[in-house]
């Protein structure tokens, strides 16, 4: 598999100090805090100081392949790794479809082929808080689109998770529309930051993080990243999401990482990246402003989120 | 009843009261928290507090069903171990998922209504914390027994904020309301020669 190496973290950013919260009154702080409760807070404050590290360094593999949101398994994050230990994926196929001149079902392994695959280093911004920043193997979502050939009627790209009740159990419950299904605008699909993820730290996709293929749209709340996806179509008018059918109040199409517009119920302003106690200031557009933010010129960004 | 059962039940109030606590440092310590520990002791100590809550709520009834007035005596302690399940997740949230930047809580605040329902819940729960001591039982009189109905509401409080918090799928935290709401309103059921409400 060729490997070429993009890091788009630029390293400027690495060490942002204004972007972060004040860390040395935090730590102290939590001190006072421990007089109290003690030996819990004091036990939190331990890992403050111990796992001291760049705000941008990417979050430990342990972590990353530990605390999923995949509520096809589970709604407990930390449930979700044992619950999809089991998902086959392979055989697997990927069907590219819809307002397309060259549909094509792609067998799993022919994907990797054919697209091969590079690292990219991406932070990812859960709608929750909290956040990681992930070195994705991948390709551009783009390639496969122009492979595909859209049609001139086609606006958007829809996404598809499978739909197997028997592996996922959570799809057995009826809270929410199975399956699981995104969607982007085309020029969001083909912008050079979007990618289909086959890897992280250079390993295969495991179930958890939505093997053997997801969507990573970094400057988007993690949930549009959409996981093991069996269906990719274009399509003439905007899909409606699984969360849009949940809660259309709180989750839009969009999605964009933005900590101007509040969640319903929380605000955005604030992220804890997981592997450290800090709270960083959410950046617009997740931090990649310069290479997105043309394509929203003129929109009003709390009423389209 | 006989005093040693009621020991034993005092001995296993305090144990399992004791055990999530217990659990969370051992998880502490074995690496058994999520990645995101904060939030996982957030939610573990918010949720041993309501649970706490409940049990207690279930006391009352329980005397009336049973006639035991022993189950009245494991009011006071489930309410006071609730309070400190409370204390711990109020704690945390502001000392360590803040770390005490006032102004960023009060940026969180004015969405956050499910933080002014916990808040509501946690000043009755302190405030009948305060006044649990048998001494001020017996200073307050019948203003104590008026204040301490201010556990139903408290109740109340704790089951929104659980529910508000929840993202998706409310099943869990509306059943805990489900049973914190039929705890309230058995005690609308007339009093009978077994026993009398409180």
């Amino acid at each position: 598999m060729k490997r070429s190496a993009r890091y788009i973290i630029p390293s400027s950013q690495i060490t942002q100090e204004s972007a972060y919260l004040n860390r040395r009154s935090f730590i102290k702080s939590a001190g006072l805090a421990m007089a109290a409760p003690g030996m819990l807070l004091g036990a939190a404050g331990e890992v403050a100081a111990a796992r001291a590290r760049a705000v941008d360094d990417p979050t430990l593999y342990a972590d990353i392949i530990s605390y999923n949101n995949y509520y096809e398994f589970s709604q407990e994050k930390t449930a979700v790794a044992a619950l999809a230990h089991d998902l086959v994926t392979d055989p697997w196929s990927v069907s590219v479809e819809g307002l397309v001149k060259k549909p094509r079902k792609y067998d799993i392994d022919d994907l990797k082929k054919s697209f091969g695959a590079e690292q990219r280093i991406y932070r990812m911004r859960c709608v929750e808080g909290w956040s990681m920043v992930i070195p994705w193997d991948g390709f551009e979502l783009s390639r496969l689109i122009t492979e595909a050939d859209p049609q001139s009627e086609a606006k958007y790209v829809k996404f598809t998770t499978l739909l197997d009740p028997k592996q996922m159990p959570g799809q057995r419950k009826s809270y929410f529309s199975w399956p699981y299904v995104e969607g982007l605008r085309l020029d969001e699909a083909m912008n050079s930051l979007t990618l289909l993820a086959t890897g992280i730290y250079g390993k295969p996709l495991l179930p958890q993080n939505g093997a053997p293929v997801r969507l990573v749209v970094p400057w988007k709340y993690g949930f549009k990243g959409i996981k093991s996806i069996v269906k990719i179509e274009l399509v003439a008018r905007r899909p409606v999401s699984l969360w849009m059918n949940t809660s259309s109040a709180e989750y839009g199409f969009y999605a964009n990482v933005n900590p101007n517009v509040d969640h319903p119920r929380w605000s955005q302003r604030t992220e804890r990246r997981i592997g450290d106690l800090r709270r960083v200031r959410t950046m617009m557009f997740n931090g990649y402003e310069k290479e997105v933010a043309d394509m929203y010129k003129g929109m009003d960004l709390a009423r389209y989120f | 009843m006989k005093p040693t059962y009621r020991a034993a039940l005092l001995v296993a109030l305090h144990l399992s009261a004791l055990y999530p606590l217990a659990l969370v440092i051992w998880d502490y310590h074995t690496g058994g928290l999520s990645a995101n520990p904060i939030e996982d002791i957030t939610r573990r100590t918010g949720h041993t507090a309501i649970v706490l809550l409940t049990v207690s709520l279930a006391a009352t009834p329980a005397r009336r069903l049973t006639g035991w007035s022993l189950f009245i005596r494991l009011r006071r302690p489930l309410g006071l171990y609730s309070f400190f399940y409370a204390s711990i997740h109020l704690m945390i949230f502001i000392g360590l998922d803040f770390g005490f930047d006032w102004e960023l809580i009060w940026l969180e605040w004015p969405k956050k209504r499910f933080i002014v329902a916990g808040l509501a819940a946690y000043v009755i729960l302190l405030s009948l914390a305060i006044t649990s001591p048998k001494l001020m039982v017996a200073r307050l009189g019948a203003a104590w027994k008026k204040l301490h109905r201010m556990v139903y509401p408290a109740s109340i409080f704790a089951a929104a904020h659980f529910v508000w918090l929840v993202k998706g799928d409310k099943t869990r935290p509306m059943v805990y309301a489900a049973v914190i709401a039929a705890l309230l309103l058995v005690r609308l059921i007339p009093v009978t020669a077994k026993g009398r409400g409180s």
